[in-house]
């Protein structure tokens, strides 16, 4: 495979921008869930209807 | 503030749990396809039987491509978000114009980045000022980069989301011209006319293209609703603590109510001296 340097560094900085803000983005979400009650975080209503 | 722990304390479900499995899987076949079944690009002209192509550099297209398409989308997106922020002050469709002018500037920068990589070995240049493809597209990217900078101008969030559905609503113009420009301008560019809707790509080439797209759209989907729901936590958050200054705000002037009542003289205050 020819110019593998820049084949590997484009998808290295494609996939690892996306990587890093995806990581950034689950991080702060967990920070907010834990100060904010369960009630008020409306996806989880299903999960608490499956376990009722 | 209450404070709730446990393993349920993040932005994740049991959808977003799947989809995101989905993307995982996703990626792995798409590597597999972009690195060891597609093809190299190589075609013989008719007329010179030269042999044309971009060789093994094709395989930046699965990611470049996809990222630049769905940029579009994103950005697309978050101006009908910001349309509806206009029309009826909706705050759920602010989350989703904010998350998805995040995810669509995130897509325009990796398109740009993945297309200077590209761009070096095959036009022997990082940039090309005169190239009005490249050039459009860093505006439209720096619009976006301005729509998010204002959303972090501190202020009534109301008023500060309209301003930004202004610009986001601005912004999305430049779209047309970015995709057009090829077109309008083709002798001021380094780029080709479009392959894709003209189908001048085929066989694995245009299926692990096609693949690309499609993994690339389930993770802007996961990377969507991962975002709004951060946002809608925030907004929460901001309610949970105006509500606790108001309870807080009432409690104090209640008590300071019944200690007027409980005084001696029946709560009409300190009796004033009179000179």
């Amino acid at each position: 495979m020819n110019d593998v340097a820049y084949i590997v560094g484009a998808w290295v900085v494609g996939l690892g921008a996306i990587g890093i803000y995806s990581v950034r983005t689950l991080a702060r979400g967990r920070s907010l869930s834990r100060m904010v009650p369960e009630h008020r975080r409306r996806w989880l209503t299903s999960d608490t209807d499956a376990a009722a | 503030m209450n404070e709730t722990t446990g393993s349920t304390a993040t932005t994740g479900s049991r959808a977003t749990r799947v989809l995101g499995l989905a993307c995982l899987v996703g990626l792995g076949i798409l590597g597999v396809f972009a690195f060891g079944i597609s093809p190299e690009d190589a075609r013989i002209e008719e007329v010179s039987g030269e042999t044309v192509g971009q060789g093994d550099l094709v395989r930046i297209m699965y990611v470049h491509v996809p990222m630049a398409i769905l940029s579009y989308a994103f950005l697309s997106l978050c101006a009908v978000g910001s349309a509806m922020v206009l029309w009826r002050r909706s705050r759920w469709w602010d989350h989703v114009a904010h998350g998805a002018g995040e995810i669509g500037t995130l897509f325009c920068g990796i398109t740009l980045v993945t297309g200077m990589i590209w761009g070096r070995p095959t036009w022997g240049t990082w940039w090309e000022w005169g190239d009005v493809r490249l050039v459009t597209t860093l505006v439209l990217f720096l619009l976006f980069v301005g729509y998010l900078s204002l959303r972090r101008v501190p202020g009534d969030p109301e008023l500060v989301a309209r301003r930004a559905a202004v610009v986001a609503l601005l912004g999305v113009l430049m779209i047309p011209i970015v995709n057009r420009s090829v077109e309008w301008w083709e002798n001021r560019t380094l780029h080709q006319q479009s392959t894709l809707t003209e189908m001048r790509i085929e066989d694995w080439t245009l299926f692990t293209l096609m693949l690309g797209f499609l993994v690339f759209t389930l993770v802007g989907a996961w990377m969507l609703v991962h975002r709004f729901r951060v946002a809608w936590l925030e907004g929460e958050l901001e309610r949970s603590g105006l509500d606790a200054a108001i309870s807080e705000r009432r409690a104090e002037a209640l008590s300071g109510v019944e200690a007027a009542i409980a005084r001696p003289g029946g709560g009409a205050g300190p009796a004033r001296e009179v000179p």
